[in-house]
This record gives structure tokens, C-alpha cells and sequence, in this order.
């Protein structure tokens, strides 16, 4: 008999598609997205392969603190319905096998990236690949109800680093990207909180409506939305808004706002006889409200490569 | 027992490992174009060495 042999005939071999469901790729999307964003919005231009390379590389780090964050929440997502299914509580990857996946990805990325566009924004993305798999995850997620709040900021680097790539520097414009996906986490993941409880309940994850109740959360999804909206439209008058950008803005924060008073004007009984509704809806369009907002700093970018776009 | 040439395993892992083999590629490719990219975008005339160069020869 050969060593081969010895692997059970129905023992199930990790195909390529899990070590990939390992990287989540859908919040890949979004860090690609916003980079790529980060990076067209900058006054500088990048080389449209050295672009590709550094977009690549910030992605490959993106997917590798994914790798990491699930290697280590395997025991919570195990419990919670909506991550059950991910490659390792669902046995199609060993925990081993994410944790060198996702140590080798980030250390290719951060020196990739290093070589390909800058070392600042290879520090930045070193930085946010700790700041997600060892802050948030490994501290933060599991210490206090404001997880969500601070853990945001991992997700909003990516159209920093973006910036950096092109300017080597960093600038008010970048940081006000980086408010802008800051300040829309929290009342994206709270609304998710609301209508997924018994989740964050069984995973005993100190959510906000774990921790302070449902009335409470409902009180700071409003709060938060106030104070994104100052950020989202006072960005329409900056270097990187322009009239499409505010006119977009206008209507996804009236929009925003108005799903947020909706929100905090329901109890639960309210939200139990529909099902969540509201706040299904409200998730819903939080991801329309980012991909539009993005997509409009984008096209404002691309106006302006014309002498077309912002206020000038 | 038989030895067979193909064995149930190759065939589980042959998507995996084709799939690994044309992403070392296109890292490589990669990594070529970027170099190329690099070597030509350069301006020797700026370089530290260039400069220092620039003014000897005055």
C-alpha cells in the first residue's frame, strides 16, 4: 500500500474554492472597491500595472486578516446560524491550515505591496491587518459592546492605503473616506444585530444589544446616522466631492436618515409582527449607501481627470 | 495489490493543484511586469548617484 492510500476514500479534500471562502470575499469586494477608489481619487497617477499590483496585493492582505479572523472565531462561528457554513466550523478546513494561509498571505502582501508601490502603505496595510486580526478580533470582539464601533476602522483603511499608493502621503481627503466607512459601520452592523439577536445572543458576543439592550441600540443606530451624515455630505464640499457627489449624497442620506428615525421610532413588538422589516431594509440599503457614495467620489474622480469634475 | 498509475486521490486534487500552479504563474508574470514597469519609469538622472556624477563631470 502507498502512504497515499492511507487518506480515507471519503474523507472530504479542501478544494480551492473553500481556502478562497476562507478569505472572504465579499468583504474583499468592499476593500477592493474602496481602494481602488482611494487610489483613482488621489491628484497623483499610478502606473495602471503598478495600480493593479498594489490593488492585488491590498486585497491578498485583506483576505489573509479574513483567514485569521476566522482561524480564530472558529468556535463562535460555529455557534451563530449565519456563520456556520464558513470553511472551518463546517470541517472543509483544518484551523491549522487558515492560520498558515493566513500568516503566509499577509507577509507576501505587506512585502509585496512594499515593492510595488510604497513602504507607507505597506506599513499601513501591516497595520491594518494587525489592527483587524489581532485588536479586534483576538481582543476587542469578545471585550466590550464597542467592537463594532472600533473594529470599523479596519474596514475603513483600505481607501486610505488607496491614497497612499498614489501620493505616498496621507491627506485630509483619505481621512475623510476613512470617516465615511468609519461612521457607517456601526449603524450597519447594529441594524444586522437587530434582526440576527439570537446569533449574538448563543455566541455570547457582548453586541451592543446583548450588552445595553435592544431600545438602546435602536437609540445609537440614530445617533450614529446623525453623525454620519455630517461626514457624508460635508465630504460633497471637499477636493474629492464635487455636485454629482452632493446631489448622491442628498438623497442616500435623506434616505439613511429617514430609515434610522424608523428604527428608533419602533419597539420590538413593532419589529416582531413584520418580521424586521424596517430594519431589513435598513441593512439593505446601508450597502447601496456605501457602494453609491464610493461609486460617486469615483466618477467625480474620472470627471476630473476630463477637467470636468468637483468645484473647480 | 496492483499499483495504479492514477489514483482516486490524484484525481480529487488535480483542480487544486492546477488551480495553485496558474496562480504561481500569474505571480510570476506579475512580478515580471512590475519589474519592467520599475526599470523603465526610473530617471537615472535623479538618482543620488546620478547627481553626484552630474557634478564631477562639472
Amino acid at each position: 500500500m502507498t502512504d497515499m492510500s492511507t487518506t480515507p476514500a471519503g474523507e472530504y479534500e479542501a478544494q480551492l474554492g473553500d481556502y478562497f471562502a476562507l478569505l472572504k470575499p465579499r468583504v474583499m469586494q468592499l476593500v477592493v472597491f474602496t481602494a481602488v477608489v482611494g487610489m483613482l481619487a488621489a491628484p497623483v497617477s499610478v502606473h495602471p500595472i503598478v495600480g493593479f499590483a498594489s490593488i492585488l496585493f491590498v486585497a491578498i492582505g485583506a483576505g489573509a486578516s479574513g483567514a485569521l479572523n476566522m482561524w480564530w472565531d472558529a468556535d463562535i462561528d460555529a455557534i451563530m446560524r449565519r456563520t456556520q457554513n464558513r470553511p472551518i466550523p463546517s470541517g472543509r478546513v483544518q484551523p491549522k491550515e487558515a492560520l498558515a494561509i493566513g500568516v503566509a498571505l499577509s507577509g507576501l502582501s505587506v512585502m509585496m505591496l512594499g515593492l510595488a508601490a510604497n513602504l507607507l502603505a505597506a506599513g499601513m496595510l501591516l497595520f491594518t491587518i494587525l489592527f483587524y486580526a489581532v485588536f479586534y478580533s483576538m481582543w476587542l470582539k469578545r471585550a466590550t459592546p464597542q467592537n463594532i464601533v472600533i473594529g470599523g476602522a479596519a474596514g475603513a483603511f483600505p481607501p486610505v492605503i488607496g491614497w497612499i499608493i498614489a501620493t505616498g502621503s496621507f491627506s485630509i481627503e483619505a481621512w475623510l473616506m476613512f470617516a465615511l466607512i468609519f461612521m457607517w459601520t456601526p449603524p450597519h452592523f447594529w441594524a444586522l444585530a437587530l434582526f440576527m439577536r439570537n446569533d449574538y445572543d448563543d455566541a455570547k458576543v457582548p453586541m451592543l444589544t446583548v450588552t445595553h439592550g435592544r431600545r438602546a441600540t435602536r437609540r445609537h443606530i440614530l445617533g450614529y446616522t446623525v453623525l454620519l451624515v455630517i461626514v457624508a455630505v460635508g465630504t460633497g464640499f471637499t477636493a474629492i466631492g464635487g455636485p454629482i457627489y452632493l446631489v448622491t449624497s442628498a438623497i442616500l442620506n435623506g434616505m439613511f436618515l429617514l430609515g434610522a428615525i424608523r428604527i428608533w421610532q419602533r419597539d420590538e413588538d413593532d419589529s416582531e409582527a413584520d418580521n424586521f422589516l424596517v430594519e431589513r431594509k435598513f441593512f439593505r440599503l446601508s450597502l447601496w449607501y456605501l457602494f453609491l457614495h464610493f461609486g460617486a467620489i469615483l466618477v467625480e474622480a474620472t470627471l476630473r481627470s476630463y477637467g470636468l469634475g468637483g468645484w473647480a | 495489490m496492483s499499483i495504479r498509475a492514477e489514483h482516486e486521490l490524484h484525481t480529487r486534487r488535480r483542480g487544486r493543484n492546477l488551480g495553485i500552479g496558474l496562480m504561481l504563474g500569474g505571480f510570476v508574470l506579475l512580478v515580471m511586469a512590475l519589474t519592467y514597469v520599475k526599470i523603465t519609469n526610473i530617471d537615472f538622472n535623479n538618482l543620488p548617484g546620478g547627481a553626484i556624477q552630474t557634478q564631477e563631470t562639472k
